[in-house]
């Protein structure tokens, strides 16, 4: 099949980012992909705006059948987040999983006024009450299709397809 | 060779000492903390990861700092704690350790932190019990301590970013050290190229060469030039016997003062595994100066064991 092209759907992402944002905004990327997404974007918004990662190693629901893996950098939210609006940026919406271990941790550094999410891709594989507000495409894959945003040699987004075997 | 750490797919199962660590798993548990650093640094000190599993600090022996940053560790990990100073109850009645431990896995422990007088009491503990049950060795006689070997590797690791440059001393009584065993299998095996030992010759082990250190009686001679200076505590009643003649005597030649700390490097830190003794092996301005690292040596501590207790819990046979 053929994979959306993740610039452009970063480009989509950041335009509609830039619609709602204003002086109350907090940007948080969840690693890996919402990071590297927010990175990007971050120079070409209207405001300035204060932000945050967040790896959700710590606070995921199948710790324990899979023990601890980090992979990524610790989470860094620095900025006050009382009575803010969160935007959620993350690469691969899929179960809804990671959004809900991400938002326990947020509740972890005070109290939002809102949480916004914002994602390239929904893969329709929903299992929790939670949704993105924001998405710029809907896919539908095989479970054992691990759809992930990566930087090409030129740093161009790519998005690459992986099989697992689970 | 079996090592009752590992499990069947080479994973960590219990920590029992720094031996038989690979140098990729030492850095897996030291990076692990670092995430967990960061946790102490919210206003919310806790992740939820534990919920439910409880973590039973036996000590055999009485302590107070490792216990307390073990118990603080596995609080901020979500865990139920419960504290047994097993000194002063069970054993005085004449019960034997393993059955100290199968009650307390029959109440559905997970988790046994256990510190013990004799060398080698977690290490049995841990080959008798089920592999659904993780011991952590939170020092045992004169053998290992071997989260403290991790939090000093941590601490270096923070302040001497390569291993491979560093020089090392480790000052005073090495003899009943099982901190000063751990730092030196640690440091070996992160490729820390020159490891120091300084003591009078009868605080040294028979045979210390073995492990790989050079031996330094004069202290003036073996802190020249060194990154780390490792502070170890002389025990009080060590001074009784015929080890050492006093505590001024001992501080006379053995103690960090400045003019001491100035042989080494510059930037070079101090470090003191606690609980110290201010005059009797280390100056009070030493110890309390810029270069000293003891009090991050307890907050990397909480890290360290935050990331073991984390590690084993996550592990399923």
């Amino acid at each position: 099949m053929t994979l959306p092209n993740a610039e452009k759907l970063v480009e989509t992402l950041k335009n509609k980012i830039n619609e709602i944002i204003d002086d109350k905004t907090v940007l948080i990327g969840v690693q890996r992909g919402g990071e590297l997404i927010l990175q990007k974007i971050l120079p070409g918004l209207k405001n300035t705006v204060a932000t945050g990662s967040i790896d959700t190693s710590f606070y995921r629901d199948d710790f324990s059948s899979r023990g601890l893996k980090i992979k990524n950098k610790p989470s860094k939210i620095d900025t006050e987040i009382n009575d803010k609006h969160i935007i959620l940026i993350d690469d691969v919406f899929s179960t809804g999983r990671t959004v809900r271990a991400a938002m326990n941790e947020i509740f972890d550094y005070g109290r939002p006024a809102k949480i916004t999410l914002a994602v390239l891709v929904d893969r329709n594989e929903q299992e929790l009450p939670i949704a993105p507000q924001i998405y710029i495409e809907k896919i539908s894959l095989n479970k054992n299709q691990h759809l992930e945003l990566g930087l090409d040699e030129n740093k161009k987004f790519i998005f690459q397809l992986k099989e697992c075997h689970v | 060779m079996f090592n009752p750490q590992l499990n069947s797919k080479g994973n960590l199962n219990h920590l029992l000492s720094i031996e038989g660590l690979s140098k990729e798993k030492i850095i897996q548990i030291l990076d692990t903390a670092e995430s967990f650093l960061k946790i102490g640094e919210r206003d919310v000190k806790k992740v939820p990861i534990l919920r439910g599993k409880t973590v039973c600090n036996v000590f055999f022996e009485n302590s107070t700092r490792t216990r307390t940053t073990f118990e603080i560790a596995a609080k901020r990990l979500s865990a139920d704690v419960i504290n047994l100073n097993v000194a002063t109850s069970s054993q005085s009645k004449g019960e034997t350790i393993l059955d100290t431990i199968n009650n307390l896995i029959a109440m559905n422990a997970d988790i046994f932190v256990v510190r013990h007088s004799s060398s080698g009491a977690a290490h049995f503990i841990a080959s008798h019990v089920k592999p659904n049950i993780h011991i952590i060795n939170a020092g045992d006689g004169n053998h290992s301590h071997p989260t403290q070997g991790l939090l000093d590797a941590f601490t270096i690791r923070k302040y001497k970013t390569n291993f491979n440059k560093l020089k090392v001393a480790i000052v005073g009584d090495i003899l009943h050290s099982r901190v000063a065993r751990s730092n030196i299998h640690a440091l070996n095996i992160l490729g820390v190229p020159e490891i120091r030992v300084i003591a009078p010759k009868t605080l040294l082990p028979y045979e210390i060469e073995k492990l790989g250190v050079h031996v330094f009686h004069d202290i003036d001679k073996g802190l020249k030039d060194v990154d780390v200076i490792m502070m170890l505590r002389i025990q009080n009643e060590r001074m009784d016997g015929v080890m050492l003649p006093s505590q001024e005597e001992y501080f006379k030649t053995y103690g960090l003062n400045q003019t001491r700390l100035d042989l080494a490097k510059k930037d070079a830190i101090v470090m003191h595994p606690g609980p110290m003794n201010r005059g009797v092996e280390i100056d009070s301005a030493v110890a309390d100066s810029e270069q000293s690292v003891i009090l991050p040596q307890v907050t990397f501590g909480i890290a360290v064991r935050m990331a073991v207790m984390a590690i084993l819990a996550g592990q399923h046979s």
